[in-house]
């Protein structure tokens, strides 16, 4: 097998060498995100981080997986070379890696660098030599880097019934091994004990469990791989009636499971899935300003702060207590207000910025936004607002004789909002003020040209975009039960918008899998600490590349690509004919 | 009967007179062309009439109402519209899309779909290409666009900025022909143009811009015979 390989490199020599680059390429990948991993320190987290208890961390799981990945990735990348070749090339790879990380072992083991990278540890070099001396342990490296890339090759070159619930039955384990503790919190029923106990201990997933999970995950892919055309085909030929009644009750299902979710899994989930929930509110509401009305801002905080201050100040039993009757406002009565007050915020806040365009629109309400926070910490304000103190004792809301004072409550809270306001949206979008705001989005002059009253639409977008935020910010404040300043910062507005770009700007779909993407994500991996964040730019990164118009594109975006696409490759056509 | 009325105007840039005191009428169901080369002040002019630009000394009217006095977005109902210099369609939507954009001032949705009816049998091409995105048609095509979503806000007076910019000959003269098609609906069209050839020979009355000034106006019949004009723009 070895001969054919090297005979069919001799026969293609030109390709032979491109094809050695992409192989160190592939390697260069491997290793190189290995090597950063250890150099930013996440190595070093990863390691406290059982995936399999006492048997495999989080490091380990991140080594193998990344070169299994870049040994996969070789396979595809070669597509001219036969499978066995191909696999071959895994092995190369894999090897590549292995040399990157090898490197860095030799160092670490001769020289004292922690003056430069303090997560070069010798607790990291332990783990990463397996207390082999270097040498050794170089050797090791390679070898199960090459063994680990030829499987990933491997992988990719089985046919597809194998390779589907391979990954599947991997990642089934994997994910439930990262998840363990939260998946744990999530099973204190008495009726499900034994089931915990047999998958979980403490400290995180057992072998059991893990072997249990793979091939849990195995069966049902492959079950999905062999049957499902049978499964789709059978489901096609019913009636369109009964098909539809199917549908309908998969979605009642999936509907009656996510609203049960949270009240089964606590509170935990509750408060992550609930601040989920506040920033889809507030995304909607910014995608009426940038997605639909073409206005980027960066102040958007200021009218959530606005709603929560607001309800502070009706409901709050302190001294500063607005009274408008002889006793303060249930959180029912002061929402209005709130919603109101941001919606005044919002109309305020557009005058000035009226006339600016682009990307000075950017910074002048970044600027706005954070002049709004100084007023609210200083001297000036505070007898009114508290200042840095803040403002304490915000009652929790009440429904009748209950009292909402679990997250979860406060979830549903939010997610009946998040319905209505996300009704609103839609509505709103599709009406002539939509239109307006899509015009003026597209050409402000053509806009106006055509009959549009650039300041008005331009203040409703502002207005009703921080309405939204308003309700978020009222929910935001009894969530928290006391309300400072610095709950404020412009990183909100920033994740904001992030995330109606990620899931695609001027999509109200997209506003969800964002929020659920950048707000959700980063909370469940909470114990991570500060490289969440790191994480989280890398994310980003990557999503822009990957998928440039957002994991949700609205049409109006799905469209444009199109057109760019085509008119690309009609110049292509014309370029060609010249030539 | 004078439904606009320019009257002395003139128009800074800062402290760049860019109009020189103009001074000219536009007759109702006329079409008046305003010819001049690059940077003679002709879209000046029409900004000033639309009331993006206002004039510092002179007054324009419109149906005898002084423009200032309304504001940009309120002419569209009152029947001027302008078709700016340039073809600036929404590039990403719709061509039926642009259309309705057209309409926005106007809530009698029978009566749009009348409009756009017309406007889509004025240009079969538009039809054809109905679902396409505004930004892939082709010039012409845009131009038409342009002005079909102008026509969707019923005009009494339509303000065209140089649509013959960037066409091939034969496309310019099908876009003035729909011009002149429009005209005899009914619509008052000035006619902004840097061709002065074709302008002149739809347009029955013409005046002639140069570094902000009319220096000269006449029947489009004479304008075209004169012979300063035809050394200047016609060759
Ligand atoms: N925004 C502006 N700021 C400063 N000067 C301007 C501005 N717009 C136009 N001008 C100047 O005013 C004069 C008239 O410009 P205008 O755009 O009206 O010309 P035009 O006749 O429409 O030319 P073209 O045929 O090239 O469109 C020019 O000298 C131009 O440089
Ligand atoms: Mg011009």
């Amino acid at each position: 097998m070895s001969f054919e390989i090297i005979a069919s490199s001799f026969q293609h020599k030109d390709i032979e060498q491109s094809q050695l680059r992409r192989t160190l390429k592939c390697g260069a990948i491997g290793g190189g995100t290995v090597v950063a991993l250890c150099v930013f320190g996440l190595i070093n987290q990863f390691m406290e981080r059982w995936i399999i208890e006492n048997l495999l961390s989080l490091a380990h799981a991140a080594f193998i997986g990344i070169t299994l990945t870049v040994g996969a990735l070789i396979a595809i990348r070669s597509p001219k070379l036969s499978p066995a070749a191909r696999i071959f090339q895994g092995f190369l790879v894999g090897m590549v890696s292995g040399v990157f990380l090898s490197i860095l072992i030799l160092i670490m083991a001769t020289f004292d660098i922690r003056n430069m990278f303090v997560s070069l540890s010798p607790k990291l070099l332990m783990f990463l030599s397996y207390g082999f001396d270097p040498y050794t342990a170089c050797a090791v490296t390679i070898i199960v880097g090459g063994v680990l890339g030829l499987i990933g090759a491997a992988i990719r070159e089985s046919p597809p019934w194998l390779r589907k619930p391979l990954i599947t039955g991997l990642a089934t384990a994997f994910f439930i091994g990262l998840f363990a503790e939260l998946l744990q919190l999530a099973m204190q029923y008495e009726t499900v004990d034994p089931i915990r106990d047999y998958m979980f201990t403490w400290e995180g997933q057992t072998l059991t469990g893990a072997i249990t999970m793979f091939v849990l995950g195995f069966v049902l892919s492959l079950f999905w791989v062999m049957r499902g055309k049978q499964v789709m085909a059978n489901h096609r030929a019913k009636s369109h009636a009964s098909q539809r009644s199917i549908r309908y009750f998969l979605y009642a299902i999936a509907i009656v499971l996510f609203l049960l979710f949270p009240m089964a899994a606590g509170s935990f989930f509750g408060q992550v899935l609930m601040l989920v929930g506040l920033y889809v509110l507030m995304g909607m509401g910014l995608n009426l300003e940038v997605g639909l009305a073409g206005l980027l801002d960066l102040g958007f905080v200021a009218f959530f702060a606005t709603g929560a201050y607001t309800i502070a100040l009706f409901t709050a039993d302190n001294e500063h207590l607005i009274l408008l009757i002889d006793r303060p406002l249930t959180w029912w009565e002061a929402l209005p207000l709130a919603m109101f007050a941001s919606l005044m915020m919002g109309l305020a806040f557009g005058i000035p910025v009226l006339k600016v365009r682009g990307d000075y629109l950017a910074v002048a309400t970044m600027g706005l936004g954070e002049i709004i926070r100084v007023v609210v910490l200083s001297d000036m304000a505070s007898p009114l607002l508290g200042g840095s103190q803040g403002l304490l004792h915000i009652p929790r809301p009440w429904i009748g004789d209950f009292e909402l004072n679990d997250p979860i409550h406060l979830f549903y809270l939010t997610l009946i909002s998040s319905i209505i306001a996300a009704y609103f949206a839609w509505a709103l979008e599709n009406s002539r003020l939509g239109r307006a705001w899509m015009a003026i989005r597209e050409d402000e002059d053509v806009g106006q040209a055509l009959g549009i009253n650039l300041v008005n639409v331009k203040l409703l977008a502002y207005g009703l975009g921080a309405w939204f935020a308003g309700l978020a910010g009222a929910i935001f404040a009894v969530m928290l039960g006391s309300i400072f300043p610095h709950s404020f910062q412009l990183l909100i507005s920033i994740n904001i918008l992030a995330l109606i770009i990620v899931g695609g700007i001027g999509s109200l779909p997209g506003v969800v899998v964002g929020a659920l993407m950048l707000i959700g994500t980063p909370e469940l991996l909470r114990e991570f600490g500060e490289y969440r964040f790191l994480a989280y730019g890398f994310v980003l990164i990557v999503m822009m590349r990957v998928k440039p118009l957002g994991l949700w594109p609205s049409a109006v975006r799905k469209r444009e690509l199109a057109a760019a696409a085509e008119a690309e490759a009609q110049m292509r056509a014309t370029s060609g004919q010249k030539a | 009967m004078a439904i606009l009325e320019v009257d002395n105007i003139n128009v800074y840039y800062g402290n760049i007179r860019a109009l020189h005191g103009i001074t000219f009428n536009v007759d109702e169901g006329k079409i008046i062309t305003l010819i001049g080369a690059n940077g003679a002040g002709k879209t000046t002019t029409l900004n000033s009439i639309s009331g993006i630009l206002a004039p510092r000394q002179g007054t324009v009217k419109v149906f005898g109402e002084d423009v200032r006095q309304i504001m940009p977005h309120l002419l569209v109902p009152k029947g001027v519209i302008q078709v700016p210099e340039g073809r600036r369609i929404f590039s990403r939507l719709t061509v039926d899309e642009n259309l309705s954009m057209g309409a926005f001032t106007q809530l009698d949705k029978a009566h749009n779909a009348k409009n756009r009816e017309r406007v889509l049998e004025m240009f079969p091409r538009l039809r054809e290409r109905i679902n396409q995105i505004a930004g892939t048609l082709s010039g012409g095509e845009q131009q038409m666009l342009a002005i079909g979503r102008a026509l969707m806000s019923n005009p009494k007076i339509l303000l065209l900025d140089e649509p013959s910019m960037g066409l091939a000959p034969i496309l310019v003269d099908q876009v003035f022909e729909s011009i002149q098609d429009i005209n005899k609906t009914g619509v008052t069209i000035l006619l902004v143009e840097q061709n002065a050839y074709v302008a002149l020979q739809i347009a029955h009355y013409g005046y002639v811009l140069e570094s902000g000034q009319i220096v000269l106006e006449g029947d489009a019949k004479t304008l075209i015979d004169n012979e300063d004009i035809r050394k200047a723009y016609l060759g």
